[in-house]
C-alpha cells in the first residue's frame, strides 16, 4: 500500500513546532502507516493529547483532534469512547504528562482496560517547559531541576502499564520505525487499553544536558540500550540493569474491555425498567 | 405508596438529589462522570442506577479532575453531560472548567455546597463557593451560576441550566447547598410539554466549509458532533476562529472579549430573580438557596412588626441581577445579606447597589442554618 502521509495531515498547518531531529516525528509517521493499515475512516478517529511537545501532535493530523490539559487526556478519551464506543481514540502523551501528572489517570484506565490506544513518548524529560525531570529521567542525570545529577528513581512505564492491568504492552524506540509501527498496528487492532512505549530523543533539552545534544548520537545511545524482548528473556537480572526490552510485552485478549462489561449493566438496568 | 397524579402530573416527595438528576434525565442529559463527595454523593447513586436505563452511560472516575475530563469528552460527542459534586470536588475540577469555557463546551457542574475550606464540615451546610464558582478557575470567563431556593425550581433550574450550557456553549453551574440537597419536598414533576428543551447551535455548512469558532453569525459559533464527519481541532490554548493556537494579540482579545460577550449580552434571558415586598421597602435583604427561606420569613416577621421589609433573591447568582439590587439599594435605608459563610456575595452587593446606607451581613460557617430571627434582628437595627 502506497504511505500518502498527506492523506492524513493538515498540511497548512506545517511546519511543524517540533525541533529539528526531534524523535516524535518519527512516530507520528509511524503511527499514522498503523492507521493506514488498519484502514480506519479518519472521520472515525479521535487523537486526544495533554500538554507538551509529544502533545502537540494531534493539531497536525486531519481527524477529530483534542488538545486537552496537561496530564489528562486519557479522561478526556475516556468520556469520548464511552458515548461512541464505535469509534477509535488514540492517546498520545509525553513521559511527564502520562506518568507524573497522568499517573492517576494511565493506572486507572489500565484497570478499566478500555479500548483506546495510548502511544508514550518517553524522551526521559519534561521538553516543552525546559528540560526539567520527569519521572522517567534516569538516575544521575542532569536536568534542569537536578543540575547535580537526579536523585529520583524512574519508573519503567511499560511494567507500570502491565501491572496495573493493560491488556496490550509493546515497547518500541525512534531507531526503528518499522519495528514501531507493527507495534502501533498491535494496539490499534487490539481490543481493551494498549499502551505503546516509545523510547525518543529530545537532544535539545535532555541531551544537551548529559553530553548528547547530537540526534544522532542520542538516537544511537537510546538504541544501544535496547534489547530484543526474546533476548531479554534469556538474560539474567544483572544483564538486563540499563536496559530496555522492546517489542511486544504483554498481551492478554481473554479479560474483557470495559465498554463490554458496561454493556452488561445495561441489559440489567434495562431488564429492571421492563419488570 | 401509590404514585399520586395533580393534573396529570406526577407528584413526588423527594430530596434534592434526586430531583437534579431526574430533571437532568428530563433534560436529555445522557452522561454522568462522577466521584462520591459528601453532600453530593446521592446524585451519583441514582445516575448510576438510572442513566443505563435511558441509554446513557454513568462513570465513576479516579477523581473529580478525571471527571470533569470525561465530560468534556463525552460532550463534544453530542450528548448532554452532568457531573455532581461538593466543595473539594468542586476545587479539583477548576482547571478542566477553564478548559471547557475556553474550548466552548457545554456542560452542567453541580455544586452541593457544604461548609469549609479544605474538607471542612462534610455533612453540614455552606454556601462558601459562590467566589469559587465566579472566579475559581484562572482567566477570564463568563460564568452561570443557578442557585434554587425550593426543589420544584430546583427542577426547572435543572432542565434550564442544560438550556443555557447548549445554547451558550458553556459549563453552568448549579449550587446547591447541603439543605437544599438534602432535604425532601413534595413537588410535581412538570410534563415535557411544559418547557422546551434547548441544543447546541450545530453547523449548517458542509464540513470543509466548517470553522469551529466562526462568530461572523453569532457570538456562539456552531459545534459539531465528534464523528460526524466534521473534522476540527480544539485547544485550550489561546486560539484563533479555525480553532488552532495563536499569540496574535488583537485576536486574542477579540476572542476573550467575545467569550464574555456570550453571558454579557444576553443578560435579560439568563439572569432570574424573585422580588418579594420590595416595591416599598425600607430595609432590603437578599439572599439565595436555602438562607433565602429563612429571610422569606425574617421579611414576613418584619411586617408583622411594621417594619417595610422586602427581599430579593437571586435565582441566578452569576450573573449577579445587578440591575434589581441596584434598584433595591437605591430604595432603602440598608440591605441585610445572610450567606452561610463569612462575607461572600456581601461583596457583589456592596459593589453594585449603591445603597446610602449600611449593606450588613449575618454570617455562619458552623454547619447549622441562618434561623429567620438571626435576619430579623439585623432588620431591626437598620430599620
Ligand atoms: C497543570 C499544569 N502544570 C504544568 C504545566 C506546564 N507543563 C507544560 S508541558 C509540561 C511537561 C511536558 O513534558 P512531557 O509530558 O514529558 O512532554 P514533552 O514536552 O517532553 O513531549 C509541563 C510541566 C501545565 N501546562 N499544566
Ligand atoms: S524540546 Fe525536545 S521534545 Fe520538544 S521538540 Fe525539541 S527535541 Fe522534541
Amino acid at each position: 500500500m502506497a504511505m500518502h502521509y498527506k492523506d492524513f495531515l493538515r498540511i497548512d498547518h506545517m511546519p511543524h513546532m517540533w525541533c529539528p531531529g526531534c524523535g516524535i516525528g518519527i512516530i507520528v509517521k509511524a503511527m499514522l502507516r498503523a492507521i493506514q493499515t488498519v484502514e480506519w475512516p479518519i472521520n472515525d478517529i479521535a487523537v486526544i493529547s495533554g500538554i507538551g511537545c509529544t502533545s502537540r501532535a494531534p493539531g497536525y493530523l486531519d481527524m477529530n483532534t483534542l488538545h486537552t490539559t496537561h496530564g489528562r487526556a486519557l479522561t478526556f478519551a475516556t468520556g469520548i469512547k464511552l458515548m461512541r464506543p464505535d469509534k477509535h481514540v488514540v492517546v498520545i502523551s509525553g513521559d511527564g504528562d502520562a506518568a507524573a501528572i497522568g499517573g492517576n489517570h494511565l493506572v486507572h484506565s489500565c484497570r478499566r482496560n478500555i479500548d483506546i490506544t495510548l502511544i508514550i513518548v518517553n524522551n526521559n524529560i519534561y521538553g516543552m517547559t525546559g528540560g526539567q525531570c520527569s519521572p522517567t529521567t534516569p538516575l544521575g542525570a542532569k536536568a534542569a531541576t537536578s543540575p547535580w545529577g537526579n536523585a529520583d528513581p524512574p519508573f519503567d512505564i511499560s511494567s507500570l502499564c502491565k501491572g496495573a492491568g493493560a491488556t496490550y504492552v509493546a515497547r518500541g524506540h525512534v531507531g526503528s520505525g518499522v519495528q514501531l509501527e507493527r507495534l502501533i498496528r498491535g494496539g490499534l487492532n487490539h481490543k481493551g487499553f494498549a499502551v505503546i512505549e516509545v523510547l525518543s530523543n529530545c537532544h535539545t533539552q535532555f541531551g544537551r544536558r548529559n553530553k548528547l545534544s547530537d540526534p544522532i548520537e542520542l538516537i544511537n545511545n537510546i538504541v544501544a540500550k535496547t534489547v530484543n524482548v526474546r533476548q531479554a528473556a534469556k538474560m539474567s537480572r544483572e544483564e538486563l540493569a540499563g536496559k530496555y526490552p522492546v517489542g511486544l510485552l504483554h498481551q492478554d485478549e481473554e479479560r474483557e474491555e470495559y465498554y463490554e462489561a458496561y454493556k452488561k449493566v445495561i441489559q440489567l438496568a434495562e431488564a429492571a425498567l421492563k419488570r | 405508596m401509590p404514585q399520586q397524579q395533580n393534573n396529570g402530573r406526577r407528584v413526588v416527595f423527594w430530596p434534592g438529589n434526586e430531583v437534579i438528576p431526574e430533571a437532568a434525565i428530563a433534560a436529555g442529559c445522557r452522561f454522568f462522570a462522577g466521584y462520591p463527595i459528601t453532600p453530593s454523593s446521592e446524585m451519583a447513586h441514582i445516575m448510576s442506577r438510572r442513566l443505563p436505563q435511558v441509554g446513557g452511560v454513568f462513570i465513576q472516575m479516579e477523581d473529580e479532575i478525571a471527571a470533569m475530563g470525561a465530560l468534556i469528552g463525552a460532550s463534544l460527542t453530542g450528548e448532554k453531560v452532568m457531573t455532581a459534586t461538593s466543595g473539594p470536588g468542586f476545587s479539583l475540577k477548576q482547571e478542566n472548567i477553564g478548559y471547557a469555557s475556553m474550548i466552548e463546551v457545554p456542560c452542567v457542574v453541580v455544586n452541593v455546597m457544604r461548609g469549609g475550606p479544605s474538607t471542612g464540615l462534610p455533612t453540614a451546610l455552606g454556601q462558601s463557593d459562590i467566589m469559587q464558582a465566579r472566579w475559581g478557575t484562572h482567566g477570564d470567563r463568563p460564568v452561570i451560576a443557578l442557585t434554587p431556593s425550593y426543589l420544584d425550581e430546583a427542577y426547572m433550574e435543572t432542565i434550564r441550566a442544560f438550556n443555557l450550557a447548549e445554547k451558550f456553549r458553556m459549563p453552568v453551574f448549579v449550587l446547591l447547598d447541603e439543605v437544599i440537597g438534602h432535604l425532601s419536598e413534595k413537588i410535581e414533576i412538570p410534563d415535557p410539554s411544559e418547557y422546551e428543551l434547548v441544543e447546541r447551535p450545530r453547523p449548517k455548512v458542509p464540513p470543509e466549509q466548517y470553522i469551529p469558532y466562526d462568530s461572523s453569525e453569532s457570538d456562539i459559533p456552531p459545534l459539531a458532533d465528534y464523528f460526524s464527519g466534521y473534522r476540527f481541532h480544539m485547544t485550550g490554548l489561546n486560539h484563533d476562529k479555525t480553532g488552532f493556537p495563536t499569540t496574535n494579540p488583537a485576536i486574542c482579545q477579540a476572542e476573550n472579549e467575545r467569550m464574555m460577550r456570550k453571558v454579557d449580552a444576553h443578560l435579560s434571558e439568563i439572569e432570574k430573580y424573585e422580588e418579594y415586598l420590595t416595591e416599598d421597602a425600607d430595609v432590603g435583604v437578599i439572599a439565595f438557596g436555602s438562607t433565602a427561606r429563612a429571610a422569606m420569613v425574617a421579611v414576613n416577621d418584619a411586617r408583622e412588626r411594621g417594619i417595610k421589609a422586602g427581599l430579593l433573591r437571586p435565582i441566578t447568582l452569576w450573573p449577579f441581577p445587578e440591575e434589581a439590587a441596584r434598584n433595591l439599594g437605591k430604595r432603602s435605608k440598608g440591605i441585610v445579606v445572610p450567606e452561610a459563610n463569612l462575607g461572600q456575595l456581601i461583596y457583589e452587593v456592596q459593589r453594585v447597589a449603591g445603597c446610602t446606607g449600611p449593606v450588613v451581613g449575618v454570617n455562619k460557617v458552623g454547619g447549622v442554618p441562618i434561623y429567620p430571627g438571626e435576619i430579623l434582628a439585623k432588620i431591626e437595627e437598620l430599620a
